[in-house]
């Protein structure tokens, strides 16, 4: 039963080539135009995680503080939400360190009278807790500590840009919305076209004996045939797009710090099978309307 | 447990038909039998053809009541529908062939929408398309053939499924009189089987041919009912 409802489908989408090949295009743009968001966003968003796995706060003393309160100061830290290690570095450290990156400069510190700065804190987030709000709560409470005169956490428009970022994301969730329900109805104008070109074979149909279902089952499968194939031609264009663009970008400056990868299966069997859905609730709006005539 | 004359498979009682203002058919009260084989007569516009809609639900009465193997229509859910159409085997007067399905297919529908098993589908429509003589058509569309070959893909595919009750709208309108008795001696070997076997038809060397009871249809009224004997001589209509 099911091959023939199968083959039925299948024949059916051959008599109306032209109709369901227009159909399975527009659906492969909707996807395409989606799923090259949603791979921007997974690269980005991978982009912007290893930024974030480089941060650290600085926190650093005032100079009069005493060394007794140390030990003290490292355990209030340490007991913070989210933070992983506390590291004191003291100014002779900081100094020495300074003086090992700058190697080439070392002779700007030669004549220094006094060591210009400040003993401080090295503070690693928990990578688990490494969100934006984490790490500025964490900033917050470690300033407003009696000793602390100044915090510090690089890249503070890594903040800025990845809440942006999120902003951007929620403009491609509302985005894939629309896509959807605008493909939802692609398809059931397509089906409706089909039912309509074919009302009369489907009344004869029906009066030797066929039942709603043996009529409508068909249908289902030929939307849920489009939706999959769309899907599918449309990741097959943004992947032949992909490996056009990355063969230019790869030689760039991203290349030796983030390989920019194409969607994994785990990405695009969804997108596929959500398509397929799409089809078949664009075949669904249709035949309601069609069997309540 | 077939021929039993009290035994009624279809009633229909004081049926109505109006199409606007037009009454098609008019207080049409009648019973037929089980295995009965029935004419029904009359001029074109008559309403032979609706009366026979009426059974299958292919149209509803306006007023009155059909019966069909003791199943109210007007009662009969809409899920139930085909089931009631599965019991007639329908030779529609315009054919009703699906112009881009071959014969084979036009005919194998009535068996897939019945859900039989695709093997035994093979075996009975060819049985049947030998038996209307339209074996080397099998895979031809239904616009290349004679009108006289699109008439016996629709007989072969009214009777295919073994129906109990067999309609017949001028089934031999198109045929010359070798084809006509083919199809009639089909539609004989089916009723001999049990089959309830109604025929709509002006044609009257049809009905003198095999004989049987006549209701004869005037402007939508049940004019009268006579039961008319085989002839030999179809010449004396
Ligand atoms: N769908 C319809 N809409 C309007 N009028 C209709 C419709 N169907 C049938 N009629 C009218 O009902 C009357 C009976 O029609 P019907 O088709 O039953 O006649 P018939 O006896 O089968 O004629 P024929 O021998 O020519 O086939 C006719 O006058 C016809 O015009
Ligand atoms: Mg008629």
């Amino acid at each position: 039963m099911t091959v023939l409802y199968l083959k039925r489908a299948i024949q059916d989408i051959l008599q109306n080539r032209f109709l369901n090949f227009v159909t399975i295009i527009t659906i492969s743009l909707s996807i395409l135009i989606v799923s090259s968001a949603i791979l921007f966003f997974i690269n980005a968003g991978q982009i912007i995680a290893l930024w974030q796995k480089g941060i650290r706060i600085m926190a650093y003393l005032k100079p009069e503080m005493a060394a007794t309160a140390l030990p003290g100061l490292t355990q209030d830290i340490q007991a913070l939400d989210g933070v992983d290690s506390v590291r004191f570095i003291s100014r002779d450290e900081a100094l020495a360190e300074l003086k090992a990156q700058m190697k080439r400069q070392s002779f700007l510190f030669e004549n220094l009278a006094e060591n210009p700065l400040p003993d401080g804190f090295e503070i690693r987030m928990d990578p688990s807790a490494q969100t934006w709000k984490n790490i500025e709560a964490v900033a917050a409470r470690v300033e407003a500590f009696e000793p602390i005169a100044e915090v510090e956490y690089g890249q503070r428009w890594l903040g800025r840009f990845s809440r942006i970022f999120d902003l951007f994301r929620l403009a491609g969730y509302a985005m894939g919305g629309l896509f959807f329900i605008a493909t939802v109805f692609i398809v059931a104008n397509t089906i409706r076209l089909i039912i309509y070109s074919r009302r009369e074979e489907l009344e004869i149909t029906r009066l030797v004996g066929a039942t709603d279902r043996f009529i409508k089952i068909p249908f289902y499968i030929e939307g849920l045939i489009q939706g999959a194939l769309g899907a599918i031609c449309g990741l097959a264009i943004l992947f032949f797009l992909f490996v056009l663009l990355s063969s230019n970008v790869e030689e760039g400056f991203f290349s030796d710090l983030f390989q920019i990868r194409f969607l994994s299966p785990g990405v695009m069997l969804p997108i596929v099978l959500g398509s397929a859905l799409v089809g078949w609730l664009g075949c669904h709006l249709s035949l309601k309307q069609f069997l309540k005539v | 447990m077939h021929g039993s004359e009290k035994d009624a498979i279809i009633r229909m009682f004081h049926v109505y038909r109006y199409y606007s203002a037009r009454k098609a058919l008019c207080d049409i009260t009648l019973e037929i039998s089980k295995n009965e084989f029935v004419f029904i007569s009359g001029p074109s516009g008559a309403g032979k053809t609706t009366l026979l809609k009426l059974l299958y639900l292919g149209e509803r009465v306006s007023e009155g009541q059909v019966l069909v193997d003791g199943i109210n229509l007007a009662r009969i859910p809409r899920k139930r529908i085909p089931f009631l159409r599965r019991k007639f085997g329908i030779i529609f007067q315009d054919y009703k062939l699906i112009p881009s399905k071959s014969v084979f297919e036009n005919v194998a529908l009535v068996l897939e929408a019945a859900g039989m098993k695709s093997s035994l589908i093979q075996k009975k429509v060819r049985g049947v398309l030998r038996l209307v003589n339209l074996e080397d058509k099998s895979n031809s569309l239904p616009p290349t053939l004679s009108g006289g070959e699109q008439q016996r893909a629709a007989v072969a595919r009214a009777v295919v499924g073994d129906p109990q009750i067999i309609l017949a709208d001028e089934p031999t309108g198109s045929l010359d009189a070798a084809s006509a008795g083919v199809i009639l001696e089909l539609l004989k070997g089916i009723h001999i089987r049990g089959a309830t076997v109604i025929v709509a038809t002006h044609d009257e060397a049809l009905i003198n041919q095999i004989g049987g009871r006549v209701l004869l249809l005037k402007e939508g009224r049940l004019e009268s009912a006579a039961f008319v004997e085989k002839q030999y001589d179809s010449s004396l209509s």
